[in-house]
């Protein structure tokens, strides 16, 4: 027991566990799940869909945070990949066609990947400070999407495109499955190989790291290529989405609320030791927490201070610190028994 | 000096400390008198931090008292304790090396005048205190700017700005070179002329014996005894520290004489140029340990960085195994066999978030690159073996690193090296600031490798250690190379006279 409670993704989990327990009791339709037409309907479906773009960026953006930086870019990325692909697919004859379709969303995904490249150049090589070196592309990619798709919102019409997030496979919603299959290859890339206790290493304590014969530099600018590549492929969801490349609305502030989800999953920003299920775990609980606020009809205005206040107090219930100051509280309130003479 | 007569101005009695899995102080007494250095001493986990921190307010105690002045008082805070007068400057220096030297000295104290700082006094006030304290830097200059002991001296002008009685100075020398240590000196007998109660915690026994009046000696939480410095034999003393006889303590001797001349060196470093060091030569002998002497400053870190890819050369020729070589980064010395183990090894050298087991295979598993992962099992076994071979302690493969006490930290640095199998070791003071035992250890297991085979470069700020366990010595001033010479021919004396000889008589 004490075991389970010591437990790193203990209290994570309990916070999401929690969530959806509030939620339930709010709504006992939360939880429920229904078949129609061989698919799977409800709240719990819809999260499972709606969070694979997060998933995606908080991914990388882990990987990114471990290494001590921090990825600002990510939702510009999302922009310009989408603006690519959207682009692509809108001027050929064939936009209905698979193999436009593939070659759209590749497009897209290089596109990013050469971002991410730019990112980690700058902080790995240059050595620009990273927060600074991904705002420079967080503030110009939104305006290099707009060039791309000519100032305008591209619509496009593509069944094979549309899939993607909307599709369905053995009762699922597709877009499930591509979050399932970013998290299983980024464990394995990271837990299989030797790069995730390296990219420890370095996040920890670079110097020592170097010392040691760690390709540090080579390591980082890995880390902000992978950001970029997985935010390509979550601006191509987000788009199949809504079947439009809004060059300003794509990934709006998701930068943020993939730190959150890292932070909540109990990656600290401070870099080094990091948790793929923890980060699953964080993308999930801020989620289920949108799909709250959208139920509560809290007004849209008032929904990030909402957001807030939950977090402030998920973020206090897994603070080491003030448990400690808790147990001793209870600890003071709780009737002393009489000392027992030695 | 010491007036025993006197009552002493602060005194522990039955101080006991318990922490969930031993009792950290088990009933000790301790006290100190004004105008008096007093020294406490006892290896790693004696409990001297324990005690100091209780002395200063960190820690509470679970039994004794603590008076001050005869009175008894009770700290829940340093901040309590320096109030009552008592002061600390702590090892690594807990200053702020971007703000000035001034701002840092009245820190959370600062002068004010209608609630705006009065930057003008605060000035003027610090250079009073440093003064003082003969230190005659500018108070308007960023604290990082000055060297480590500039910042140690104003660590202690801090903590002698306040109404002083006592001053806790924990291991302050331990970055400082001679000069410095004397400088500090200088500065510890004014202060023990204006009636402070100084406690002066400090592994080298060199100095105790120079500066203390009084020696408290602490073994596994316990008091040994309080005894006068001057009645107390060197030997004697070590023998309290480590309570077992110090005849285990001599170091075994090198079995093979040197024999430099016939074979050729694995390491062949000619007219090397880098920033701090200029047109130094040297040789890493197989089977040999290289020692290098020579004070903070002469170029003996620079040297070291310099031939295994660490920072890199600006001229010369390094050959390793015969062939030209010029390792850029550290990962192409280390595919050469050439390791290299840092002064700083908390920052420079172990990795304190991962466990005993990431640290000794960090290396190995760079060198083999990422996508060739050391198997779990050989990773545990190899782990296993080094903690097993170098009594690193506690043994828990899976503890975090930075847990460790200096000289276990230490030996799982060697043992990350050793995991490389290396032809050249590079160890720069690898025995700094560690326990006796652990040292001893150090020294026994780099003549143990050299007997084996391997060549070891050996950098120490302490002469009889470098003598103890080396074949050969260069002695280095001033970035240049000022002597080569065989250990048997030298004496302590000797080498402190090359080391230490202005460069305007050499």
């Amino acid at each position: 027991m004490k075991k389970i409670l010591r437990h790193r993704m203990f209290w994570p989990v309990i916070a999401l566990l929690a969530l959806i327990v509030l939620n339930t009791i709010a709504r006992p339709s939360f939880i429920s799940i229904t078949v129609q037409n061989g698919q799977l309907y409800g709240a719990l479906i819809d999260i499972l869909r709606n969070s694979a773009p997060l998933m995606l960026v908080s991914l990388g953006m882990m990987i990114v945070i471990a290494t001590r930086g921090i990825d600002l870019s990510v939702g510009a990325i999302m922009a310009v990949s989408g603006a690519v692909a959207l682009t692509i697919i809108a001027d050929s004859p064939s936009p209905d066609d698979l193999g436009t379709v593939l070659v759209a969303i590749l497009v897209g995904v290089l596109v990013s990947l050469l971002l991410g490249i730019w990112n980690g150049f700058l902080v790995a090589v240059v050595g620009v400070q990273p927060i600074i070196a991904t705002l420079v592309l967080m503030l110009a990619g939104r305006g290099v999407a707009l060039l791309i798709t000519g100032g305008f919102i591209t619509t496009i019409n593509s069944a094979p495109y549309k899939f993607m997030a909307q599709g369905y496979v053995i009762g699922l919603p597709f877009a499930f499955f591509v979050s399932i299959a970013a998290i299983v290859i980024v464990a394995l890339i990271e837990r299989r190989t030797a790069l995730g206790v390296l990219t420890e290493a370095v996040g920890i304590n670079p110097e020592a790291s170097r010392l040691a014969g760690v390709r540090a530099r080579g390591i980082i600018w890995g880390a902000y290529a992978a950001s970029g590549v997985l935010a390509g492929f979550a601006g191509i969801l987000y788009t199949s989405n809504i079947m439009a490349a809004d060059a300003n609305a794509a990934g709006l502030y998701i930068e943020l609320y993939a730190i959150l989800a890292v932070v909540l999953g109990g990656t600290s920003l401070a870099g080094g030791k990091f948790t793929v299920a923890g980060t699953v775990v964080g993308v999930f609980t801020i989620e289920t927490l949108r799909s709250t606020i959208l139920f509560l009809g809290v007004p849209s205005a008032v929904a990030p201070l909402f957001l807030a206040i939950v977090v402030v107090i998920v973020v206090l219930v897994q603070s080491q610190r003030l448990r400690g100051a808790v147990a001793k509280l209870a600890q003071a309130l709780r009737p002393k028994k009489p000392e027992v003479a030695r | 000096m010491t007036m025993v007569d006197q009552a002493p101005v602060v005194e522990v009695v039955g101080a006991t400390v318990r922490f969930p899995a031993e009792l950290a102080l088990d009933r000790v007494d301790f006290r100190m008198f004004a105008g008096e250095v007093h020294s406490l001493m006892g290896e790693n986990g004696a409990g001297k931090s324990t005690l100091i921190k209780a002395l200063t307010g960190a820690l509470p105690l679970d039994a004794g008292v603590i008076r001050l002045h005869g009175e008894q008082v009770r700290f829940s805070t340093p901040h309590d304790a320096l109030a009552a007068g008592i002061s600390t400057v702590y090892q690594e220096i807990d200053l702020l090396p971007n703000l000035t030297v001034a701002e840092n000295i009245w820190l959370g104290r600062e002068p004010r005048h209608l609630g705006v700082i009065d930057w003008r006094r605060m000035r003027t006030a610090a250079r009073g205190v440093l003064v003082d304290l003969g230190l005659d830097i500018d108070p308007a200059s960023l604290l990082g700017t000055h060297s480590l002991a500039v910042q140690q001296l104003v660590a202690i002008a801090r903590a002698i700005s306040t109404e002083v009685k006592v001053l806790v100075l924990d291991e302050p020398t331990s970055s400082l070179d001679l000069d410095e240590v004397a400088e500090l000196f200088r500065v510890i007998r004014e202060l023990k002329q204006r009636g402070v109660a100084i406690l002066f915690v400090s592994h080298f026994l060199d100095q105790v014996y120079e500066i203390c009046d009084r020696v408290t000696v602490l073994r596994g939480g316990r008091l040994v005894g309080e005894y006068l410095t001057r009645e107390l034999l060197r030997i004697d003393l070590v023998q309290k520290m480590l309570g077992r006889s110090s005849g285990e303590l001599v170091t075994r001797q090198r079995s093979d004489p040197p024999t430099a001349e016939l074979t050729a060196p694995y390491l062949s470093a000619r007219g090397i140029e880098a920033p701090g060091i200029d047109g130094v030569d040297v040789d890493l002998v197989e089977g040999e340990v290289l020692g290098v002497a020579g004070l903070l400053g002469s170029g003996r870190s620079e040297l070291a960085r310099a031939i295994t890819g660490v920072d890199g050369i600006t001229s010369g020729v390094i050959r390793i195994a015969g062939t030209p070589r010029h390792p850029r980064q550290p990962r192409q010395a280390i595919s050469l066999g050439v390791v290299y183990s840092s002064e700083n090894r908390r920052t420079d050298g172990i990795i304190s978030e991962l466990s005993i087991r990431e640290n000794i295979t960090l290396a190995l598993q760079a060198q083999r690159g990422i996508l060739h992962r050391i198997p779990a099992s050989r990773e545990r076994e190899l782990a296993a073996s080094w903690i097993d071979a170098l009594d690193i302690r506690p043994s828990d493969p899976e503890r975090a690193a930075g847990t460790l006490s200096g000289g276990n930290q230490q030996k799982l640095l060697l043992a990350r090296l050793l995991a490389l199998a290396p032809r050249a070791l590079v160890l720069d003071e690898p025995t700094r600031g560690i326990d006796v035992g652990a040292k001893v250890e150090i020294q026994n297991l780099v003549t143990e490798l050299a007997d084996n085979g391997l060549s070891v470069m050996f950098i120490s700020a302490e002469l009889e250690e470098v003598l103890r366990v080396s074949n050969r010595v260069l002695v280095m001033r001033g970035g240049e190379l000022v002597g080569s010479h065989a250990a048997d021919s030298l004496t302590v004396d000797s080498l402190l006279a090359m080391v230490a000889r202005p460069d305007d008589e050499g």
